[in-house]
């Protein structure tokens, strides 16, 4: 009777802290309402494929094919025509002042040289200072062109456009649309999840030792487990509430799909919102003060934002970084949520990040059990 | 000993890295009894109580708290002890009938309800159950503790300096509560700071520095102490203090209103001190008998120097209760 496991000391654990959860009103408009924020924050605000960028051109040429491609360019949205140029140095002190973000230089007797199969070049440049602001645009620029050949040179020029009457250096970095939404709102689940169920569990046990209230449950004969789960079981319900709500949003005001399977993304978020937790209670354990519970969790966030692959595309980063990045849980959610929503992913495809979601909560779970048992004392 | 003993340890010890909070301190707590439990603040008053109720597994010492092993039976000693701590440790953010109803379940206690409204019935809280706790004042937050830590029918109370920070009236009524308990059988271990507490103890044990200084049935303090004490009355007293303190065979000056009470352990030299001052004719004196206050100012101001290298921290006349 006095030892092992009380459903019902559990269950009064459970029930304090949903009352609690209620009584403290910033808390749980945090838990809701921060979400839905960051949501709209970063779903609109953070665009990797800009449109509209300010564009100038040196026309050299201005026959019908010229006109086409200019038009086809201003068309696709990518480009805002600001102007012309006229020289190679009034098009670089555009660039370099950040007036243009491009300067499209269509060479002298342009026309005459596709037709008579010279193949010239049009030499688009770009601002690389920041790469994924241009690279969009770039990328469209093939589309954009073949546009223009097929609209133009009909009739008996109708030979040249089959084999490439002219050329420009395309790098092909982003998907043909180009929506920065359908990448950018699954990734934001795993940084919302992780931000507030880490920092909320740390933070809802460290109150616990800052206000006494921890020495009165222990000289109760309440169990460790039971204190553990019944103050978890309830974060993990708000986790399902805030991805619910971001289901929904994201469906319904990004219209992100959902193409994979339910079930896989059902194992991948639960195991992700215990990992969440269980670093939460980590933290707990180190921590002796809400203030720096805070300031811990907020460590934790960096790298699940910068290092997961969800701010910069993961292979893109150094070997070491990578490293860093695959101990981080973000990481891995980040991918089933990715493979799931976007590229249909069923459970057999993440079943490498599940197991690598399963061995990290493994260890972190193991050590904060450890530093639980120490701290009672 | 006629009555069984609820506590009964030896040589408990604790330290907190480097330093040594608690050092081999005994206590045997007779069933029924109210012990007091004296010393300066840092003491070791806490850490002790804590290694009694389970809260803290002792670095050394081994004994038996109601009858259960304090180091390996921790489980069973938290379902008999009330503990009250001496900050309030219950949630602000529940209301008063949340609280006693979290904590009757953490006792799993059957009749939950009853004992609850029960409980608020005792306290006169019944019409304010909704109200948060953390809206009480001082004085209410300690009845609510007392009230959540009877909850469970405790065969031993720790209390934890209980009356810090709350009026004279809720003190009284605090400590016929005490009284009331004790006479039920109820076992009491109090940690107190005032005198006025102490002497509503049966028993006191004093401690500084993490060790006992003395130990015994709260009106043999005094004389175990072994002080000798002279009141006087008169002009100037402030004066007559400063000039005292510097005369052969006085220890302690304290000052009591409108009198001083002149003290020392070695009495001839002090009684030889008395009479040439009395020689003098402006101060009335008499000698009266040591008090507890006398004895705890001693205690409190000489405990270093006249016990440290003493017999490791027993005091001269030192007896077990």
């Amino acid at each position: 009777m006095t030892l092992g496991f009380s459903l019902r000391r559990f269950g009064a654990v459970l029930y304090k802290e949903f009352i609690q959860m209620r009584r403290d009103r910033i808390t749980f408009g945090m838990m809701i309402g921060l979400p839905i924020i960051q949501l709209f924050l970063f779903g609109f605000a953070i665009n990797a494929d800009p449109r509209n960028l300010p564009t100038l051109v040196e026309m050299g040429d201005n026959g019908p094919l010229s006109r086409a491609v200019i038009a086809g360019m201003q068309n696709s949205s990518y480009f805002a025509f600001k102007g012309a140029v006229s020289g190679v140095g009034e098009g670089e002190e555009a660039l370099r002042r950040g007036t243009a973000n491009f300067v499209v230089v269509i060479p002298a007797d342009f026309e005459r040289d596709v037709v008579r199969g010279n193949k010239p070049e049009i030499l688009v440049a770009a601002d690389a200072s920041d790469p994924s602001a241009t690279g969009g645009a770039v990328a469209a620029l093939s589309g954009i062109v073949n546009v223009a050949i097929a609209e133009t040179l009909t009739g008996p020029l109708a030979q040249q456009a089959g084999s490439a009457p002219f050329s420009m250096v395309v790098h092909r970095e982003y998907n043909p649309e180009g929506k920065t939404s359908t990448n950018i709102v699954p990734g934001l689940l795993a940084i919302i999840l992780s931000m507030t169920m880490v920092m909320i569990t740390a933070v809802a046990i460290v109150k616990e030792t800052e206000r006494g209230t921890m020495e009165m449950l222990i000289a109760t004969p309440v169990k460790p487990l039971e204190v553990m789960l019944g103050k978890i079981l309830p974060y993990v319900f708000v986790g399902y509430v805030q991805t619910a709500v971001f289901l929904a949003a994201a469906s319904l005001v990004f219209g992100v799909p959902f193409e994979g399977s339910v079930w896989a993304f059902f194992l991948g978020f639960n195991l992700f919102i215990v990992v969440n937790l269980a670093l939460g209670f980590l933290i707990s354990t180190a921590a002796k003060s809400q203030m720096q519970a805070m300031q811990l969790s907020f460590f934790t966030i960096l790298p699940s934002i910068l290092l997961s692959g969800f701010m910069f595309p993961f292979a893109g980063m150094p070997g070491w970084a990578q490293f860093i990045g695959q101990a981080v849980p973000a990481t891995h959610f980040l991918r089933v949520v990715r493979k799931v929503m976007l590229k249909g992913g069923e459970v057999a495809d993440v079943t490498g990040e599940l197991w690598a979601l399963l061995a990290i909560l493994v260890v972190i779970a193991v050590i904060a059990m450890l530093r639980y048992r120490q701290t009672l004392d | 000993m006629s009555e069984p003993l609820v506590i009964d340890v030896h040589g408990l010890t604790k330290n907190f890295g480097p330093k040594r909070v608690v050092d081999h301190f005994d206590i045997q707590v007779p069933k029924g009894a109210i012990y007091g439990f004296l010393g300066p603040n840092g003491s070791g008053k806490t850490t002790t109580i804590r290694m009694l109720c389970g809260l803290l597994t002792p670095d050394e010492g081994e004994g038996t708290c109601l009858g259960f092993d304090v180091r390996k039976q921790a489980e069973q000693i938290k379902e008999q002890v009330g503990y009250m701590t001496q900050k309030f440790s219950y949630y602000e953010d529940l209301s008063i009938r949340e609280n006693l109803d979290f904590v009757a379940r953490m006792y799993r206690l059957d009749r939950r309800k009853q004992r609850v409204d029960q409980a608020l019935a005792d306290l006169g809280l019944a019409d304010r159950q909704k109200q948060l706790a953390g809206s009480l004042s001082g004085g209410w937050k300690q009845r609510l503790a007392l009230a959540a830590c009877l909850l469970h029918e405790p065969k031993l109370l720790l209390l934890d300096e209980p009356t810090a920070g709350v009026d004279p009236k809720a003190r009284r009524d605090f400590w016929d509560e005490i009284r009331r308990l004790s006479a039920l059988g109820v076992t009491v271990l109090v940690s107190t700071h005032y005198m006025d507490e102490a002497v509503q103890c049966d028993f006191i044990t004093y401690i500084a520095y993490g060790k006992k200084l003395i130990d015994g049935p709260s009106a043999k303090i005094p004389e175990m102490v072994g002080l000798e004490t002279w009141r006087v009355e008169g002009p100037d007293l402030a004066g007559l203090e400063d000039r005292l303190l510097k005369e052969p065979g006085v220890v302690q000056v304290a000052r009591f209103g409108t009198v001083l009470h002149v003290s020392g352990t070695d009495k001839p030299t002090l009684e030889a001190t008395v009479e040439r001052l009395k020689a003098e004719g402006t101060h009335r004196w008499s000698l009266q008998v040591a008090g507890l206050e006398e004895a705890f100012i001693y205690l409190m101001t000489g405990a270093r120097d006249n016990f440290a290298g003493d017999g490791g921290g027993s005091a001269p006349g030192t007896v077990a209760a």
